[in-house]
């Protein structure tokens, strides 16, 4: 049998998380996460700040870039405790941008780009067309390249999250017949290019983009022979990201829900002393430990060839499983105020369906993982 | 507790892992129990007892214990390395697991200085096996309501009534026995007091019970007039239920102090990993069924995860929250998991999933369908999967009592 990871944990990663667990909570409390959807840009430029001011943007970008050389393993605390409150904001597609230009990108770009990202800039990565199938390297969009030598691009991203604050944006074509990264910054896109989507999980602001028209210089190509390693790197990481999210909010969502069950009486007793919600809310809490459990795991191995992608996806799988569940049985212990729009249960249960949505569901990655272990 | 000396303990080690790589005899010509649940036939008997005897003799059995019970006054860490090197050599069970497990290290904490004299020693050496009377045939879960009466009479009690359920009952020279000493209490728990009770004594009769496997396993005592000595009380008169609890926490584990070994070698996820990978059906190999496959991925995952909850118990600020909720959950993640796993197994073979031991044509001779109806032992012994969830949502998670 392969190595399929093991928990390790570093000071550093000990100190993010008892510093992400306080200012989460402070910042985002549910009173403002609600308040925050209904803004326009979606999350706190105030908090945005300070979390630049703070190096969190920086964590996993290399000290020759500005930022302070740790690794995606003290990112996963500071991504969990974010989830767990709910929290919005550009953190997780800018430190995703980050990753895709430190594996792929050229020398110039990176030094261009990396530090304005560690000292705040926002910014988003491009990938998802309407007929994905959550393989990054399966592409629709084109870049062709003119007489002039300059880039001409076509088709239509989706899903591209902050896309209307990000500074800059990558977007994966194909170009020559290959895949390609290529960087955008806003200036690049003509009016009407990004169009706000409706989606589920409305703490989040996303974009389509038609890319259309768009005209760049050959210089704002990633490196061709990194392109396939970027972007099997973006999907580890989106994923393993991804997964901090859902153990932080599948944690939140099992203590709503025991807050209610401790304290909700009918028929003269208080709720949770009901088996059929304590024995299902003992499934969602061991669900949850053993999430949380694969979440450390992938963090600690990320970077381990082999191991860090079993543990990657065996973490989003399980983080999917236990967090689409555990929000699940919240609206429906909720009774009939879990049918309402007050009950914080339906904003765990938008965000699960969100993540699965995004870079692979459970079942994507347990075939994966079939693949890979069989 | 004395320091380590990491060369010492690397000597130790290695001592061990060749004691074990000599010693173990894998095909003893006779099906050998995979649980100390599973002790059917005096052959099994008598070969575990000797097994145990001699890992005792070695050295690498009671290694953390006090030299003067007949321990090896070592630090535990000696103890896990003479485990390790059992387990990778695959050692046989260890067969007197009350005694070893819960019985012994209950002594060693509360017990009298007499008691851990006359006792430890021998369970460790399996010359006297330990067998545990809690369960009673009308309680069970609600084990605070035992009915078994013990009367005092000068320097000992008499009791009457029955214990059931009884594992190595057949065999066992002690019991740990919770009997009613005060019927009248106004709390259920106040009358109920813990003994060290000999078994091979008047009065004490013991019938085997048929498993669902087939086998003889546990049995029914009954006591009649039987003599429990009044210096086998732990702790005080009508103390028992507090002893009772303790005993427990240290048969889910929840509590170290055991004597060392394994008293179980439960097929896990990689077991059924390797059966499917050498399980083929219609000439292909099952594990080309997308079906199987996704079932197969969700059990290594499962089994990971509780690796990987085990190693995270050790990383303070990764359990800070609840720090209790792993220890207390992972009786029912790991036993409810191998009920499930030990299914998936026998339904992985197919056709031939019908057949049962013996059968020359069934898929290693039957042994998964078998794990599979042993496997309820975890999952209703020593507290069901039931009466577990209501502890993990009671005292985990802070739900009121059912
Ligand atoms: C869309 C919708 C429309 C409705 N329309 C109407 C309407 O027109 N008129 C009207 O009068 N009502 C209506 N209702 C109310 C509905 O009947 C109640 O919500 C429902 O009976 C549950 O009661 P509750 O909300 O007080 O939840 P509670 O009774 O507080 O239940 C909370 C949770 O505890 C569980 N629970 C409660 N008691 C037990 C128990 N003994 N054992 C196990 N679990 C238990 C419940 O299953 C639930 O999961 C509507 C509800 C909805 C969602
Ligand atoms: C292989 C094996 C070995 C054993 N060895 C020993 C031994 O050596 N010594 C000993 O003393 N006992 C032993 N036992 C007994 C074991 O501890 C009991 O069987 C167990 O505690 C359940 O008690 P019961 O059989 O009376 O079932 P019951 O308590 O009658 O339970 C019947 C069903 O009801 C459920 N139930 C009961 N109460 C509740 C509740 N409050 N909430 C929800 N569900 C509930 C149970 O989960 C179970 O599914 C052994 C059992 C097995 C299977």
């Amino acid at each position: 049998m392969k190595d399929l990871g093991r928990i390790g944990f570093s000071e550093d990663q000990a100190t993010l998380l008892e510093v992400a667990t306080d200012l989460c909570q402070r910042r985002a409390p549910v009173a403002t996460v609600r308040r925050l959807m209904e803004d326009e840009l979606g999350h706190d430029p105030a908090v945005w700040t300070e979390l630049g001011d703070l190096g969190w943007l920086g964590v996993a970008i290399p000290e020759a870039y500005g930022g302070s050389g740790l690794g995606l393993a003290e990112v996963v605390p500071l991504v969990e405790q974010m989830g767990r409150r709910l929290m919005a904001g550009p953190f997780v597609s800018t430190t995703l941008a980050a990753q895709a230009l430190i594996t792929g990108g050229t020398e110039d770009q990176k030094r261009e780009t990396l530090p304005r990202i560690a000292a705040g800039e926002a910014a988003t990565l491009a990938l998802a067309e309407l007929d994905t199938d959550w393989e990054l390297d399966a592409i629709g969009c084109t870049a062709t390249r003119r007489p002039d030598g300059r880039l001409a691009l076509s088709g239509r991203k989706i899903l591209v999250t902050d896309a209307a604050e990000a500074r800059r944006i990558l977007v994966s074509v194909r170009l020559d017949g290959a895949p390609a990264l290529v960087l955008l910054t806003p200036e690049d896109l003509p009016s009407g290019a990004l169009r706000r989507e409706t989606v589920i999980d409305e703490t989040r602001r996303s974009f389509a983009l038609a890319l259309d028209g768009i005209v760049l210089d050959a210089d704002r190509l990633l490196d061709p022979d990194r392109v396939g390693v970027a972007l099997e790197h973006i999907h580890l990481a989106a994923n393993l990201l991804a997964a901090a999210d859902m153990v932080g909010g599948t944690q939140a969502c099992i203590d709503y829900t025991l807050d209610y069950l401790r304290t909700r009486t009918q028929f003269g007793k208080v709720i949770g002393a009901y088996q059929a919600l304590k024995h299902p809310m003992v499934d969602a809490y061991t669900r949850y430990e053993q999430a949380r459990s694969h979440l450390y795991s992938a963090a600690h191995c990320f970077n381990e060839q082999g191991t860090g992608e079993i543990a990657v996806r065996m973490a989003k799988a399980a983080a999917d499983v236990a967090y689409s569940f555990a929000a699940d049985r919240s609206i429906q212990f909720h009774g009939g105020f879990g049918f309402t729009w007050d009950c914080d249960a339906q904003l765990y249960r938008r965000r699960a369906i969100w993540h699965a949505a995004q870079f692979g569901d459970a079942a994507f990655h347990r075939k994966k993982l079939a693949r890979l272990l069989f | 507790m004395s320091t380590v000396d990491p060369k010492d303990l690397a000597a130790f080690a290695e001592q061990a892992d060749a004691w074990f790589a000599q010693n173990v005899v894998r095909d003893p010509g006779f099906m050998l129990p995979l649980t100390f649940m599973e002790v059917g036939t005096d052959t099994q008997f008598h070969f575990l007892r000797d097994w145990q005897n001699k890992v005792w003799e070695a050295g690498y059995l009671g290694a953390a214990w006090p030299k003067a019970y007949g321990g090896g006054g070592l630090p535990q860490a000696f103890q896990n390395a003479a485990t390790r090197a059992m387990r990778k050599h695959h050692g046989p069970i260890m067969l007197n697991a009350i005694g070893l497990n819960w019985a012994g290290p209950l002594i060693l904490e509360m017990g009298s200085e007499a008691q851990k004299a006359a006792y430890l020693k021998g369970i460790l050496s399996a010359e006297d096996i330990w067998c545990q009377g809690f369960s009673e045939p009308g309680h069970g879960s609600d084990l605070g309501s035992a009915q078994t009466r013990a009367v005092r009479n000068g320097d000992h009690y008499v009791v009457n009534g029955s214990k059931i359920w009884t594992t190595l009952g057949r065999y066992a020279g002690y019991m740990i026995l919770l009997a009613r000493t005060d019927p009248s209490t106004e709390r259920k728990y106040d009358g109920l007091s813990f003994f060290l009770m000999p078994m091979k004594a008047p009065g004490i009769e013991t019938v085997p019970i048929r498993k669902l496997t087939g086998e003889h396993g546990f049995t029914q005592t009954f006591f009649t007039d039987a003599r429990a000595p009044a210096d086998g009380l732990v702790g005080p008169e009508g103390g028992g239920w507090k002893v009772a609890m303790r005993t427990l926490e240290y048969e889910r584990g929840a509590r170290g102090g055991q004597a060392g070994g394994y008293v179980s070698v439960g097929s896990n996820a990689f077991d059924v990993f390797d059966l499917a990978q050498r399980t083929t059906r219609g000439g292909r190999p099952v594990l080309e069924d997308p079906l199987v496959a996704d079932e197969m991925v969700g059990f290594l995952m499962e089994i990971q995860a509780l690796t990987l909850n085990g190693q995270r118990t050790q990383v303070p600020e990764l359990v800070a929250d609840r720090p209790q909720g792993i220890p207390l959950a992972s009786k029912l993640m790991g036993t409810e998991m191998s009920r499930r796993l030990n299914d998936f197994a026998v339904r992985l073979t197919g056709a031939r999933g019908a057949y049962y031991v013996d059968e020359p044509e069934a898929a290693d001779n039957g042994l998964w369908a078998r794990n599979y109806l042993n496997s309820f032992s975890a999952t209703i012994g020593g507290g069901t999967s039931q009466i577990q969830a209501n502890i993990v949502g009671e005292h985990v998670l802070g739900l009121p009592k059912s």
